[in-house]
């Protein structure tokens, strides 16, 4: 029998959606080939001057995607970047920095978008005089610094630093950007913070090695740490000028820090309460993960923090920036070949931990300054209760290093504890000390 | 004589067939039938995989096939023709879970491949798969510093 008409209509049809599909494939395989060729296409000339990361992201489009969503916030269980009051969520944070900025309002931080427009927004630099130099960290200033020193950015970085925050502040209008840590011409990694490059010169220096330059001696693994280095740690503003200074001249652990301060006689604030001349420890990050497993295996932050994301035949580092938590599978399961539950649970445990010690040892750090002022309305004197203050500042200084450290504990979890363990044995000991000062 | 509707076929299919071998030959294709690990990259997602290869310890004694394919010709080329559907049908869906895992088929084929060569060794060996230990015989070690 002949076939009809319409067998050969249906034949055809079935043959044009093969064509069809297979045209598909081989432009997508064509696609996929390009993609694996060129890493970026140059739209924009970039110069040291490009503070806009949206002229950046037209070269760079995919790491920009996700650098734009560093504005979104979400919560894990401890951190995350939904701002929530520190000072509500644990009150004794009140006691604890009474007299001192921190006690009028202290949030968790949001991603790096929010970096300018929250310290503007923040109780402590609208009621408090603050200098120039909390915007080395908190906008894309280079270009200001070069400016303000005539083409020297580190005379610059000293000028803009101590003026006043409001003078210095109409100098950016850019948070945390693509400039902070890379190079416009090479895109390599690069440290730009001056603070983080005098800090890291004395920090070498504190281990035999003289002359440190990040930029031009530090392997590209090291580096995708170093650029994070250059804020997340903890600082001080030093001298009449408040220039930002990260005190690692003697190391970076936290005994080593304290007798730093305690060689130069800095004292943060009088504590509202004792009069005891205490430290406040700013998100010592970079400080806490040296002493944890991971920097030891020579894991970098952007590993777990910047994970690696796989775009077609791209692989582009994940730059919405963020906690761990929130991609668990790329961040922990790329090296721990374990179900994404239980990495969560492991986690999770030595969060909980930490958080009930660190809880301890906040009410070590309460009964401390309610035996000190209880000796002092019994009538000790100033003198006597010295012994007790001074064992005050120890453990304040310990509970706020772990405590202002976003990981809870994670970073370096037997180090955090040992810290704690630490405060605990002082604020202790400032007890009987204070019951015994009559 | 045959009708126009026969020869308007005919012109389809040889532009479908032409085409084929086209996409066939552009996407290296041919190269699948080798032994030769670059052809594991083809698809891009595998880079890693073979340079980490290219450092790794096996690195003289063995290539891809040799630990992810068994030896004799006709499982081998069930195991390729198997893993080469999934895998180009996931790459060009883009569909497929990170961070890439062996699966648990795969990952009998790489255990028999382990005991093919250290067989005598490790033949008091039992439950554990080999690369449990030994996870950087193949690709090293996983983070240079």
């Amino acid at each position: 029998m002949k076939p009809s008409r319409w067998t050969y209509v249906v034949l055809s049809g079935a043959v044009a959606a093969a064509t069809f599909l297979l045209t598909m494939l081989l432009v997508n395989i064509r696609d996929r080939k390009q993609e694996a060729r060129e890493t970026h296409v140059q739209v924009v000339q970039l110069t040291e001057a490009t503070v806009e990361p949206a002229l950046w992201g037209r070269n760079f489009p995919r790491e920009f995607d996700g650098f734009q969503r560093n504005n979104e916030m979400h919560a894990t269980k401890y951190g995350g970047s939904v701002p929530f009051s520190h000072l509500e969520r644990d009150p004794r944070l009140k006691r604890i920095f009474a007299g001192y900025a921190f006690a009028l309002e202290y949030n968790k931080a949001r991603g790096h978008a929010w970096s300018l427009v929250d310290q503007d927004n923040t109780r402590r630099t609208r009621e408090r005089p603050q200098p120039g130099s909390c915007l080395q960290c908190h906008s894309s200033i280079v270009p200001a610094y070069r400016k303000a020193g005539a083409g020297d950015v580190m005379k610059g970085f000293e000028i803009v630093s101590s003026m006043p925050f409001k003078e210095a502040r109409r100098l950016v209008d850019h948070p945390i950007g693509c400039l902070e840590c890379h190079d416009p011409a090479t895109m390599q990694l690069r440290a730009t913070r001056p603070a983080f490059l005098y800090a890291i010169r004395a920090l070498k220096k504190s281990q035999g090695v003289e002359n440190y330059d990040p930029n031009t001696m530090a392997t590209r693994q090291e580096m995708r740490t170093y650029v994070c280095a250059q804020c997340h740690v903890e600082y001080y503003f030093a001298g009449e000028h408040k220039i930002v200074t990260y005190p690692w001249a003697k190391g970076t652990r936290v005994e080593q820090i304290e007798a730093y301060y305690d060689e130069i006689g800095f004292t943060d604030w009088t504590h509202g309460e004792t009069g005891a001349p205490v430290l406040k420890a700013q998100h010592p990050e970079f400080e806490t993960y040296s002493q944890g497993v991971h920097a030891r295996a020579g894991v970098a932050c952007a590993d777990c923090h910047m994970p690696f994301l796989r775009q077609g035949a791209m692989k582009v580092s994940d730059h919405h920036v963020r906690s761990p938590f929130e991609d668990l599978d790329r961040a922990c399961l790329s090296c721990h070949p374990v179900p994404a539950e239980e990495m969560k649970a492991r986690i999770e445990e030595i969060q909980d931990r930490h958080a009930a010690l660190l809880s301890r040892a906040e009410d070590a750090l309460i009964a401390l300054i309610d035996q000190i002022k209880a000796a002092r309305a019994a009538g000790a004197s100033g003198q006597a209760l010295d012994p007790a203050l001074k064992l005050q500042r120890r453990a304040q200084w310990r509970v706020d290093f772990v405590n202002a450290e976003n990981s809870m504990g994670f970073h370096a979890p037997q180090e955090s504890a040992r810290i704690l363990a630490e405060a605990i044995d002082y604020a202790r000991q400032g007890q009987i000390a204070a019951a015994m000062a009559r | 004589m045959p009708s126009p509707w026969r020869y308007s076929l005919a012109a389809l299919v040889g532009i479908m067939a032409g085409l084929g071998a086209y996409t066939f030959v552009y996407a290296r294709g041919y190269s699948y039938f080798s032994n030769r690990p670059e052809a594991c990259a083809n698809c891009h997602v595998m880079r890693e995989q073979l340079d980490s290869w290219q450092r790794g310890p096996h690195h003289a004694a063995a290539v891809c096939n040799d630990c992810h394919t068994p030896h004799a010709l006709a499982p081998k080329y069930f195991v390729k023709a198997r893993n080469g559907w999934n895998h180009s049908l996931h790459f060009t869906l883009q569909d497929f879970p990170e961070p890439i895992r062996i699966h648990q088929f795969n990952s009998e084929v790489l255990e028999a491949s382990c005991l093919r060569c250290h067989g005598e060794m490790a033949s008091e060996m039992a439950g554990l798969h080999c690369v449990a230990c030994h996870a950087g015989a193949g690709h090293g070690p996983r983070r240079a510093r």
